[in-house]
């Protein structure tokens, strides 16, 4: 009768139990407005949850009530830190359901400003996945080279951040006559640049130890999680939508799909800096090749594609971002579903966080990549 | 007006101190322990008050410079007024106590901590002669006595703010400052061995003596000294109290306005203090040959003007300080930051292993270079007024002893030891996990190819 009790009591010396910790919507590292609950046991994770929406603004409902043409600006703003390549998916998934086709120039000049964009994304991302794991300073030389790329933007389409560069049918203006010297400049600073990067990170005892075997994720787990992007190729899956449903001019350029062995944030880390030499690659070849000729192709003032829908998707810089438009013959959709590969990658973050610390959820978050614009559209 | 600066600067105390206490025979009591030593402390307490509203610039400065940026360029020229513009601004801002904390300890445990900072600088050797407030006989514990209360204001301030995330930095901070401790504590005492004094000034005065820093003999000593001190002053790469990417800003989370900025005092004078103790144990303190101590190799000799000697001792000081502090701060803004468990690893598997063999290693040293008539082997030491001197051939066999010997021989042991855990040696733990995993998907693969071929 007396034991009962006491025996709980007396299993533990102190009393102990699980804590729970907020972590955001306010916290600095949690990019954005994320609210990560955990449950801790001491400093391990034992739990984890993600409440998300703080930043909701309905983006798949406004769109039924505007434009076609209307919509693409709000595309802008789903991943703010990598527009362009959004803007892509939509006016892609608009072209397809119209079935215009775009000129060859305009295809080419999207690939050198998606893949520039690409840079811009992932040198963000370094700076400050490497920021959260306490390397400061690489913050700030990662945005001195992004700060390039914002300024070829700002030249070409007015804007840094949310930069509107495509229309439904191709490019609204030819570029500037400076831009391919301007852009071949600084891919010819990039490379000496990213070396810094690595010299500073690659071979870090910290940045080793902050980073090999956390976050492990095996392949087949990756692709049960259905995480796209850097996250699914560092766990050694081979796919990326450039190559497996190859759009705009992509076929018409060499370049390697990075992989990584062990799934850890280190292979994703290796694999996001492949990405970006891969991606300078890529823009130098589109440069070289570009061809003469007009920007836009034909299109109706007033777009009212026929009655039918349509699924797009590319190679975001964050993974695979989809559009999935319905038409109902008029100039506004009847509904458009966004595949936004932020959110849909957050979801392998319990898995990957349960049994780490809670320095480690930072660094999760940080090498899952997630754009909060775009979590929760 | 250059004339009342030097008479301010350079005569003054010798002036105040001789007046008063050759003067006034009776009165030498209120003299010695009373109104020099209090002089003193105003002197020390507001150059160092003002080195740390400076080098708050300064790590601001470096950061930048190392960052391809300006820095502070605003206030004053180049931003030098920048830390009279920070202090102004955190005087005249709110004085935020959250409603559920404890008051009292709330508001005590800045106190705690800057206190213990600032308390031990009395002892530190800053100058030659008249330049030590107090030269105790046993100043280096006194520091490690001292400088350990300095805990209890962090863990004070993580309880009494009633926030999880204080709550977190500051059980961080304890467990971390505790642990480095004992590794600070073993490096030190290699040294103390060829000084055979706590007394700070003793200590310098024994590399005097034996015309060498104890760097050269304690290489793995100042190591494991600095990178403990590193850790014990929560700088990064071990600034994990105040992690900011996961704890927002650790045990001082909660604090705002001037409560805040004691904290920061109290920080950036333990830089300070740890850095003088590794000068003054390892670096020879004020010494620098051919300046203050010792003669440049018989070359030239050291100032011969007392008042000027001492004054240049002060420099001397103050420049072997601030190379250390930059060399901080260096590290600071290159590394990234350990993780806690990592941390403790390091603290518990190398700081310590290394600071024990290091004691028995130097301990082996010695006792083989006494004179025979001590028990010794080599006889390469001599005895000079009660003190144990290493001969030329003595420093030599000493020098080789520490860098070629225990070095290499502590590195080997604690790999050895060390060589299973698993951070020790990333590429092979890799690659072993990378194994395992395919001979898993290859085991579970197996079965089915058998169940196919059966089908």
């Amino acid at each position: 009768m007396q034991e009962q009790p006491a025996a709980s009591g007396r299993e533990t010396l102190f009393d102990s139990e699980e804590m729970v910790l907020n972590m955001g919507p306010q916290h600095p590292s949690t990019h954005g407005v994320l609210r990560v609950i955990l449950r801790l046991d001491g400093e391990t994770v034992v739990d984890l949850d993600c409440d998300v929406g703080y930043l909701h603004r309905g983006v798949e409902k406004i769109a039924e009530s505007d434009t076609y043409a209307m919509i693409t600006p709000y595309w802008d703003r789903l991943d703010y830190v990598a527009a362009v390549s959004n803007d892509l998916c939509y006016v892609g998934g608009v072209e397809k359901l119209l079935q215009i086709e775009v000129p060859k120039r305009a295809e080419y000049l999207r690939v050198v400003l998606t893949e520039l964009q690409r840079i811009a994304s992932h040198l963000l991302w370094l700076g400050t996945h490497a920021l959260d794991i306490g390397a400061v300073t690489v913050l700030l030389y990662a945005f001195r080279e992004r700060e390039e790329i914002l300024k070829i933007f700002e030249d070409f389409i007015g804007a840094r951040l949310t930069a509107h560069a495509f229309r439904i049918g191709g490019l609204w203006w030819d570029v500037y006559p400076e831009f391919e010297t301007r852009v071949r400049d600084f891919l010819k600073i990039l490379p000496g640049r990213i070396e810094e990067y690595e010299t500073l990170l690659n071979a870090n005892r910290i940045w080793l130890q902050r980073t090999v075997g956390i976050g492990v994720l095996p392949a087949e787990e990756a692709i049960n999680l259905s995480l796209t992007g850097p996250g699914l190729r560092g766990s050694g899956v081979k796919y990326d939508v450039r190559k497996a449903q190859p759009y705009s001019a992509y076929p018409d350029f060499d370049f390697e799909i990075p992989i990584g062995e062990n799934g850890d944030t280190y292979d994703r880390y290796l694999c996001r800096m492949e990405e970006i030499k891969q991606a300078a690659l890529i823009v130098e070849q589109a440069l070289d090749g570009l061809p003469e000729g007009p920007v836009m192709a034909k299109v109706p003032k007033v777009i009212k594609p026929p009655v039918g829908e349509v699924y797009h998707s590319i190679e975001a810089p964050k993974g695979e971002i989809g559009v999935y438009l319905v038409s109902d013959g008029t100039s506004k959709p009847y509904r458009m579903r966004i595949r936004p590969p932020s959110y849909i990658n957050l979801q392998s973050l319990k898995r990957m966080s349960i049994g780490h610390l809670v320095a480690d959820v930072v660094a999760l978050i940080g090498t899952l990549d997630i754009v909060l614009g775009e979590v929760d559209r | 007006m250059q004339g009342i600066l030097a008479t301010l600067m350079f005569v003054a105390p010798d002036w105040v101190r001789n007046t008063v206490t050759h003067e006034r025979p009776p009165n030498v009591f209120w003299a010695d322990y009373v109104v020099w030593p209090v002089l003193q402390i105003l002197i020390v307490l507001f150059i160092v008050l003002t080195l740390v509203a400076y080098l708050v610039y300064l790590e601001r400065k470096v950061s930048a410079f190392m960052q391809a940026r300006l820095g502070p360029m605003r206030v004053g020229p180049w931003g030098l007024l920048q830390p009279a513009a920070d202090g102004l601004k955190l005087l005249l801002k709110e004085d935020i106590i959250p409603l559920k904390a404890d008051r009292v300890v709330f508001a005590l445990a800045p106190i705690i901590s800057v206190v213990s900072a600032l308390v031990v600088l009395a002892v530190i050797p800053w100058g030659a002669a008249w330049a030590t407030i107090a030269n105790i006989n046993i100043g280096l514990l006194f520091i490690l006595a001292v400088s350990s209360v300095g805990v209890l204001g962090l863990v004070l301030a993580g309880w009494a703010s009633n926030s999880k995330y204080s709550l977190l930095g500051a059980l961080r901070s304890s467990a971390q400052m505790v642990s480095y401790e004992i590794g600070l504590g073993l490096s030190i005492i290699g040294a103390l061995m060829f000084a055979r004094t706590l007394s700070m000034s003793g200590i310098v005065e024994a590399q005097q003596a034996d015309h060498i820093w104890y760097v050269f003999f304690q290489p793995l000593g100042f190591l494991v000294y600095v990178i403990s001190a590193l850790g014990e002053t929560n700088r990064a790469p071990f600034d994990l109290p105040e992690a900011e990417s996961e704890l927002v800003a650790g045990y001082h989370t909660e604090y705002s306005g001037f409560r805040w900025a004691l904290f920061f005092m109290a920080e950036y004078s333990a830089m300070i203090v740890t850095a003088a103790i590794a000068v003054t144990l390892f670096l020879g303190g004020w010494m620098l040959p051919g300046v203050t101590g010792t003669s440049f190799f018989g070359w030239f000799g050291p100032i011969q003007n007392p008042t000027l000697h001492t004054i240049a001792s002060v420099v001397v000081f103050g420049l072997k300080i601030m190379l250390l502090i930059y060399a901080y701060m260096w590290f600071r803004w290159t590394w990234p930051r350990y993780r806690y468990d990592q941390l403790m690893e390091l603290g518990w598997k190398w700081m310590i292993p290394a600071g024990l063999a290091n004691i028995v290693l130097t301990g082996i040293w010695y006792v083989l270079a006494m004179p025979p008539s001590r028990g010794g082997v080599f006889n390469l030491m001599r005895e000079v007024g009660g003190r144990l001197v290493p001969t030329g051939k003595g420093a030599l066999y000493f020098f080789v002893t520490g860098t070629a010997i225990t070095v290499p021989l502590v590195w080997l042991l604690l790999a050895n030891i060390n060589r299973r855990s698993r951070d020790f040696n990333l590429h092979d733990q890799r690659q072993l996990q990378i194994n395992l995993r395919r001979e898993r998907l290859e085991k579970a693969l197996q079965p089915q190819a058998a169940d196919n071929g059966a089908q």
